[in-house]
């Protein structure tokens, strides 16, 4: 069978080489990267712009950011029909091709944010480190820890005060930097899909922009998502009063439930900011191809108004934008209501994605027919694993497998700053 | 004695020296740059389709099959041939059965997962079939934007894939205005008509081309003026698909009515 074929269903004239070639991997890696960059946005509000109430989610969503930074790839990799030669992209890179510098772009933003990781975390590796070694008698666990403690210290033991103020100086310079990286790294996978000139829907200079403005959208309710479940865990384990490690001290359930909500509540507001610059700009590119009405038109109007029209109107403006809005925006915001607010902004902004990568595909070419997308549900071979439910599933759930691994390494919460 | 810091910043000092000038070789390979642009040798392969000419037998199709061994059951294909009814409402159905492989046998119209349209002849006010192929543009998209440099021009403007260098990303198939480009059903890389580019190169004509019974598809090179194809094309009234694209298309239609996609 040919690639696409599977979940291709054509209706009218369709050019017979058509197909659905870019299916949900290609939906969840704009979607993914979208997180990272949102993540990191909302820790350098902090960082750089010295948005005080964030502090407490700057080092959590900063964590989170690394987290889901390896996860960006992931889509790519299980999307590739020759993953194995995926690293040509680096290795012989072609520069007309708004791909080639995925590579770069890719792994400059990965060294800052480690880089920034690093200088957040110093402080606390070294202080770790110093504690282990002033044990006489180390198990293999403490033996371990003291290795790995010990190499992520880099040998830059100085907790001088000169020395932690060059760290918090660091940290801005690299948030700063990071910022315009961040929207780089988003906005060029706006790119890739605004510069298609063969795809009518794609084909726009706002999409670096949209994408940005839903990256950060995106961003942020993830982490306040992540965020309100690490509390509510913690909230849980606090009532337990169970034996915590030595580096988190133990707060009681009334001193996180007055942090949690006044960290939602300021957080929520840069969120509803975002979220008001990304409707803007869809809507304002809606109306501007309603208005010109080109020869594409007639086809995508088809797909926006009618086809596709629960995606798009119900799913992605109603309930993604529209509703969350409100519950925003209601007087006296409560945890679960953000929590239920957040969750619909995440399935809102997916159903963008998804509306611009498949919906880009709904239509042919050829104007003159329609293509629509069966995803594969269950993995009866490696391809339908790959580009179905189940590998998008994988995807998804990848990051916070490595947010955990990395919190027992690095814990966001209860960590005295280096700055 | 060099400390670890002294160590560090030189080693990085080398490696980003070394790195740079050889960035720049990859990047200003003046080679590699006329091979992608515009080679100025004294061919350059062009196409001319005579859409008068063309009865929709298939015949092309089944040559390109079997020259280029391209799958023969898969639903994807190099080299295909359109329908086009026109009928008095103003409505213009197209089809292409299976890339229309075994020609157009039944007189309803295939429109996929909407079923088979029958059409009365007494409404049709005109009819006609029109062979599509790679246009192996002079501004090719698919090469422009393949991030590893896979597939390129060759000096005679002929569009290439190699096979061995290909990542599957499919950013050709979608930058592809044509539809042409496909991923192959057991190599899994991207792949589209290659103009018989083996078959040129030794003085032959592309298969679909020997393969048409009534000349309706032509092959030539543009640079030389006494080529027959080049006389139709700089003295009659030929047009391109998708013009508006900017690709500069090489296949030439005569014949080409304004319901052509």
């Amino acid at each position: 069978m040919v690639h696409g074929e599977a979940w291709t269903l054509k209706e009218f004239f369709v050019y017979p080489n058509e197909y659905i070639y870019w299916s949900i991997q290609i939906v969840m890696y704009p979607y993914m990267t979208g997180l990272v960059a949102g993540a990191f946005v909302l820790s350098s509000l902090y960082h750089v712009f010295g948005v005080k109430q964030l502090k407490e989610i700057a080092r959590f969503s900063l964590v989170f950011s690394l987290a889901l930074l390896p996860v960006a790839m992931m889509p790519l990799m299980l999307h590739l029909q020759q993953p194995q030669r995926g690293i040509n992209v680096m290795m012989t890179p072609h520069f007309t091709s708004a791909i080639a510098a995925f590579g770069i772009v890719f792994t400059t933003y990965g060294m800052i944010v480690a880089s920034e990781i690093w200088f957040v975390y110093r402080q606390f590796i070294v202080e770790t480190v110093m504690e282990l070694r002033a044990k006489t008698q180390r198990n293999t666990i403490e033996s371990s820890q003291l290795i790995l403690y010990s190499v992520l210290s880099l040998g830059a033991m100085d907790l001088s005060p000169e020395a932690l103020h060059k760290d918090e100086r660091a940290v801005s310079v690299l948030a700063g930097i990071g910022i315009p990286v961040a929207c780089f790294l988003h906005g060029y996978a706006g790119f890739i899909f605004g510069s298609v000139k063969a795809n009518a829907l794609w084909m726009t200079p706002l999409m670096p922009v949209i994408f940005i403005c839903s990256a950060v959208v995106s961003g942020i309710a993830l982490c306040i998502v992540t965020y309100i479940i690490t509390m509510e865990i913690r909230k849980f384990l606090s009532t337990r009063k169970r034996n915590v490690k030595s580096y988190m001290r133990l707060p009681s359930v009334e001193e996180l439930k007055s942090a949690e909500i006044s960290v939602v509540t300021i957080t929520v507001k840069y969120l509803v900011m975002f979220l008001i610059l990304a409707i803007t700009l869809e809507l304002l590119d809606l109306i501007f191809r309603t208005y010109t009405a080109v020869k594409s038109w007639d086809i995508l109007r088809r797909i926006i108004y009618e086809r596709d029209f629960v995606k798009i109107f119900v799913l992605q403006y109603g309930l993604g934008n529209l509703v969350p809005f409100i519950i925003f925006k209601m007087p006296g915001l409560t945890i679960r209501r953000a929590l239920v607010g957040t969750l619909l902004v995440l399935m809102g902004v997916f159903m963008m994605r998804w509306n611009v990568v498949i919906g880009g595909q709904a239509f042919s070419a050829s104007f003159s027919g329609f293509m629509e997308y069966k995803l594969p549900i269950w993995p009866s071979s490696l391809e339908l694993y790959k580009e179905g439910l189940f590998g998008a599933l994988t995807v998804i759930t990848t990051p916070f497998v490595l947010f955990y691994i990395v919190t027992r390494v690095l814990p966001v919460f209860g960590v005295k700053d280096s700055h | 004695m060099m400390n670890r810091r002294e160590f560090c910043k030189k080693s990085m000092i080398i490696a980003g020296g070394i790195a740079l000038p050889l960035t720049a070789l990859e990047i200003f390979n003046p080679k590699r740059l006329r091979a992608e642009k515009d080679g100025k040798g004294n061919v350059r392969w062009v196409f001319l389709v005579d859409i008068h000419k063309c009865v929709g037998c298939g015949l092309c199709v089944k040559a390109c099959k079997i020259e280029n061994d391209v799958n023969w059951d898969a639903n994807v294909t190099r080299t295909w041939v359109e329908r086009y009814v026109v009928t008095k409402d103003g409505h213009t159905y197209i089809d292409s059965p299976k890339g229309a492989r075994d020609g157009f046998t039944t007189q309803k119209i295939d429109q996929a997962h909407a079923g088979l349209k029958d059409v009365n002849p007494d409404d049709i006010t005109k009819g006609y079939f029109v062979p599509k192929l790679c246009n192996h543009c002079e501004n090719p998209p698919c090469v422009q934007v393949c991030p590893v440099g896979a597939t390129y021009q060759t000096k005679e403007g002929v569009v290439l894939v190699d096979r061995s260098w290909c990542i599957g990303c499919g950013y050709c198939v979608m930058g592809c205005p044509y539809g042409v480009r496909y991923f192959h059903p057991e190599l899994h890389v991207a792949e589209k008509c290659t103009l018989c580019y083996h078959r040129l190169c030794q003085g032959m004509k592309t298969a679909c081309v020997d393969a048409c019974p009534f000349g309706a598809r032509r092959v030539g090179n543009i640079r030389d003026p006494e080529d027959p194809v080049t006389k139709i094309i700089t003295t009659e009234q030929v047009n391109v698909l998708k013009e508006e694209f900017g690709t500069k298309p090489q296949v030439f239609y005569l014949g080409y009515s304004m319901e052509v996609k």
